[in-house]
Formats: structure tokens, sequence, C-alpha cells
């Protein structure tokens, strides 16, 4: 894994130079990551690098993931859909093992460190802890709630508004709340193997290994197969275009252990992309070099979500240097200025115009694709996350809107 | 000239009060308002808090840098790009912002501009974004700090502003002038009291730091000093 000193080529000194000055201000201060999976989804990922990195920077970090039975999971999976907007019906039941497991959980691992920074609704119930100990409580949603069935909201509401802040990914993801709400961005390690760089060889060996070969240019999704990352309307807008463009398609995935739903999907979508050989669906579980090489060997990225947290795999399209097409969904937006960074959709008809505009126009979107790059260089590298979250804990010990430090 | 310098030679003066470079970082706080009209942007606009207006016309500067001169700032690029409304979006973006050395004043212009553009036009008035593109008013809660780079002579102003964080360069040029009410920016600030350097601190007052990127400012205002130093 890197260290800290190898993304000074990639951000700059000054760059550097203030994560170690903001980091002197938390030495030694105890903070404690809780999530619901190890593996798989981007709380993951993001807590994989995040962790060790604090501990570098003289935090002293940890990272606890709560346990739960399939029950459990297939409740979060439900309250995850509701959040989203997806009408699901959870009965009381079935909050009953979410607040029980919780209980469980609370028993087994102590929230004891002097921040504690609970990730998504999972581990939320975590908070009763609070009632008994003298420590800061942080609230980190990484969902787009801004369509959240309210009943599903206003359970989760009494547990959010016991914490001491809220972080969102984007600002139409908050919702009215008593407490104060940040805005943080999720970010991609550009030193990961999902997102370093690639020598050509190893892109070749890949695309030939999934028997894909460059004659026609390619379409790539990469996402979970989840109907709310809608890959039955990527395969909707890749038929449109093909009537013009002659070129291909692949969609490609992993599984997170908390989605039981995944497979189910993928059937689905088999069954809609039916005999054609130029649509490539894979099952590439956790495999980043894999992820990489195929999003580095692909023409233009889509990202056709229906509901979207923050979208990081538009993140690291873009810093790929590839012109992408995403929906204006969740924290997409604040990614793609449409025309500046790449193009927005909000249809299938509008997904596949706006390929065909990038696959047409290659000047376009290479320009596209050069910005992209340097906006996520800016704002959406760990460094930035890194310096943002001892921000955010440097926060909650003031109440101005300017501090001197 | 100010008691304070010391002449050492016809290039080298060196001033007893020092040029500290500081930086500020910035961490975004949601305000739970947001507009999906121009009339709605109004309503928030003339109430909301003025380190939320300051936020929405300075952040596309440091966020999008690459992008500089456009898109200038968030209110524009949403009429234009958003609502699709080119023309007002135009003239938010041209909105003279050194010509305000008040938040306040920002403020004004922006609510003068929006209603001359929605007055007696019905379409404009109406236009509405697509669910999930609203405007969301934003601010900041700004962490200022002291850098380890300071200045005693031009020689040393010119060394500390090529090494010191592009956040370093914004705080002093944009926000200790709005944000803190200072006079001018800090710069010339510094320049004129402390090294009686009147021409070089007129000239980088002049500088429109909105319409450059922020390298593009840093390096104009070290093309000026260099000039001086000669």
């Amino acid at each position: 894994m890197a260290k800290l000193g190898e993304y000074e080529h990639i951000v700059g000194k000054p760059v550097m130079d203030e994560l170690y000055l903001l980091s002197r201000r938390l030495e030694g201060k105890t903070v404690q990551h809780v999530n619901s999976t190890a593996v798989g989804g981007g709380v993951a990922e993001i807590l994989n690098r995040m962790v060790p990195l604090l501990k570098e920077l003289g935090i002293n970090a940890r990272w606890d993931v709560i346990k739960g039975g399939e029950q459990f999971f297939s409740v979060t999976k439900k309250i995850h859909n509701a959040l989203h907007g997806t009408p699901e019906e959870i009965t009381s039941e079935l909050w009953d093992v979410f607040f029980k497991t919780g209980e469980e959980n609370s028993k087994d691992l102590a929230c004891d460190a002097e921040i504690v920074f609970v990730h998504d609704p999972q581990p939320i119930t975590l908070i009763n802890q609070k009632d008994f100990r003298n420590n800061k409580w942080l609230w980190r949603c990484h969902v787009d709630v801004s369509h959240a069935d309210p009943s599903v909201w206003e359970i989760l509401r009494t547990y959010i508004v016991k914490y001491g802040a809220a972080v969102f990914s984007s600002p139409a993801f908050s919702k009215p709340l008593p407490i104060r709400q940040f805005m943080i961005s999720p970010s991609i390690d550009p030193l990961s193997d999902k997102n370093k760089e690639l020598p050509e060889n190893v892109v070749e060996d890949v695309l030939a290994l999934y028997k894909i070969t460059r004659d026609k240019p390619i379409v790539t999704q990469i996402s979970r197969f989840d109907r709310l990352k809608d890959p039955m309307g990527v395969i909707k807008a890749y038929k449109q275009v093909k009537k013009y463009v002659d070129c291909q398609l692949l969609l490609a995935g992993g599984t997170a252990s908390d989605d039981p739903e995944g497979e189910t999907v993928l059937n689905e979508v088999k069954e809609e992309a039916g005999n054609d050989p130029d649509i490539h669906i894979l099952m590439i579980p956790q495999n980043d070099i894999h992820i990489n090489a195929l999003q580095r060997g692909s023409d233009v990225i889509v990202q056709k979500s229906l509901r979207e947290g923050f979208g990081l795999t538009v993140t690291e399209a873009l810093w790929k240097g590839k012109p992408v097409v995403a929906s204006a969904v969740g924290g997409i937006p604040l990614q793609i200025k449409h025309k500046y960074h790449g193009l927005l959709c909000h249809s299938v008809d509008g997904a596949a115009y706006q390929i065909k505009q990038l696959l047409q126009n290659k000047d376009f979107a290479l320009r596209l694709a050069e910005n992209g790059r340097e906006h996520v260089r800016q704002n959406f590298l760990l460094t930035r996350h890194l310096k943002e979250y001892m921000l955010l804990f440097l926060s909650i010990y003031f109440n101005e809107d300017i501090v001197n430090i | 000239m100010s008691a304070s310098i010391v002449v050492k030679s016809a290039k080298m003066k060196i001033t007893k009060e020092p040029f500290i470079f500081y930086s500020r970082l910035h961490l975004i706080e949601l305000t739970g308002l947001s507009a999906s009209t121009i009339p709605g942007l109004l309503e928030h606009l003339s109430t909301i808090n003025g380190s939320s207006v300051y936020y929405h016309t300075h952040h596309f500067i440091q966020r999008h840098q690459h992008l500089s001169p456009e898109p200038p700032n968030d209110f524009a690029y949403w009429v234009s790009d958003v609502l699709g409304e080119e023309s007002l979006g135009e003239k938010l973006a041209s909105i003279d912002i050194m010509a305000y050395p008040t938040i306040r004043g920002i403020r004004e212009a922006l609510i003068r501009t929006l209603e001359e553009g929605i007055k007696g036009n019905r379409r404009i008035k109406n236009l509405c974004c697509e669910e999930g593109e609203e405007f969301n008013f934003l601010k900041s809660m700004s962490f200022i700090f002291r850098t380890s780079h300071s200045a005693t002579t031009l020689q040393e102003f010119a060394c500390g502003l090529k090494n010191v964080s592009i956040s370093s360069v914004y705080f002093h040029m944009f926000e200790s002038r709005l944000r803190l009410e200072r006079a001018t920016n800090d710069f010339s600030n510094w320049l004129l009291n402390s090294l009686d350097e009147k021409q070089l601190a007129l000239k980088i007052a002049q500088l429109d730091p909105y319409t450059l990127t922020g390298e593009g400012l840093r390096a104009a205002i070290l093309k000026l000093v260099a000039k001086k130093i000669g």
C-alpha cells in the first residue's frame, strides 16, 4: 500500500504540506470508523486507504466492522433501497432484526474513541452508546437520500439527530436536520490497483483475457449488477447507438457482501443482452487491475444510474482521462459540469445521444476528458478527502465560520 | 518611507514588518436551502448568510481552476447551464466583483441582475430546473493557519509566493479582502505599507483575479515582482 509521500508527485508539495500541518493539530487523537463491510463497495474501499494514511499522519485511527446475519443484511439492503426511493416493504419484524442486531453489535463493539465516525445506516444505532460515553460522534451518509421513503427516513432520523454532525457526499443528499451538516465528497486513490497507471500491454492482456478486441469502439459501464445502476437502460442506449456507430458494449461489475440482489439482476441483464456478440457481460469479483484495464481500454465510459451515491466509478473514469456520459443523479453533477468535464444525461435516449456525440467527435471527447482528469486531480483524490476528514475532526471543536488554527 | 524599512542597496529593501504567508482550508457546510427557479433563488439570496454568498461567488474559481476564466460563479453557471438562460447567465458572469469591497455589495448586485432579468419576462421567471439539479445553497467553514513562509524583501516575497499552496494565494487575494473586509488584497497592502512599493502594490491591486486561473494569477504577480526586482 502506498505511503503518503508517494502522492506528492501527483498532487504537489504544497498540498502535502497542508496535510502535515493539519495533522499536527490532531496528533494522538483517537478516531474510530465503523461500517458494515470490510470488502466491496466504495465505503470499504475508501476506509481501506484512509485509515492507514490517518495513522501515518499521527492520528490514532482504527476501523471496526459490525456483524450481522443474512436477515440483517437483507433488511439493510431494503433500507438502502428505500433511502434511494425504491418502494420496499419493511415490516416491524424486519425492523426488529435491525434493532436487535444493532444491540448485539453495541454489546460487542465498544465505541470508545474520542471521535466515533459511523458510516451509513447499518451501524447507525451504535449512537446509543453516546449516552454513557463522553466523546464526539459523526454520521457519514454515503447514500443519496433525496428521494428517501419518509417512513424509513423518520426512523433513522431519530438516531441521526443524536450525532454531533452529519456528513453527506452532495448538497442534494441532505435533509433538514437540527444538527450541523457538512459536505465531503468521497475520493479515489490514484495509487491503488484500480486507478494506478497501467502499461499498455497490461490493458491489452486483460482485454484479451475477456476475449474483447479493439476493432470496434468500446462503450463501458463498470458497476455492481444492481437495478439502480440501470444496466438494462445501458443496453437499450447501446442498441440505439449501434444503429449509427458500430461499437461494442462492456458491462462489468462485482458484488458486495451486503448486496444479496446482484445475481438476480445479472440474470435479467443477460436476458436483455440476448445473443448480441458485441455485448460483453463480465462478472469480475474484486479484481481491481482488471477493472482498471477495462476502463483504460474503453473509448467511452457510461454511468447511467437511476440513483447514485457519489458515483466513484465516474471519478475513476475521469481520472483515467476517458470521456464520460453519466446520469445527472446523486453526486455525479458535482463531478461533471455538463460539457466541461463530460456529458450528463437524463434518459435512455439522452444517454444514446451523448454516447454518439463522443464516439463521433473525438476532439470534443478528448477536451472533456482532459478537463475531467484535472477536475479529479484537484477535487476528488484521496489527499483532498484526507484533508477534509481532518478538517471535519477539527470542526467539531468549534462553532464559528472562521477559525484560526 | 516607512521607518521600518532598511535600504540595503538600490534593489534591496528590507522591512522589519515581514509578510507572513497564511493559508486557509475550507470545509463545506450544507444549509439545507435550495431553489429550482429564479424567483426561488432570489428569495434565498436576499436572506442567506454572507458566507454563502462568498462561497458561491468564489469557490468555482478554486474548484475549477483549470476551466477559468469560465464559468465564473455558481449563479451564472446554474442560470446558463442548468436553466439554459444564457443571456441572464452572461450578465451574472460579468458582474465586476472587484468593484465591490463587501459581500453585501456583491449580494445586492446579484439580486439586482436577477430581478432585472425576470422583470416583465414571464418565460424566464417560470424556468424550472430538472429534479436533482436544484441550486443548493452552501457555505464554508474556513480554517486559517500560518504557513512556514515569510518575507522581509521582495526577493523573499517572490520565493514565498512561488512555494505556497494555491489556497494561500486565494486567501491573500480574495478572502482577506472580502471575508475579513480588508481594504485591498494582502499583498498590495504589505507592499505599500511595509515595503513602500507603491507602483507594484497598485499593479497587483489592478489585476482582475476573477478572469485568471489560480496558477495564472500567481504567475502574473510573480511577473510583476520579477520586473521590479530586475
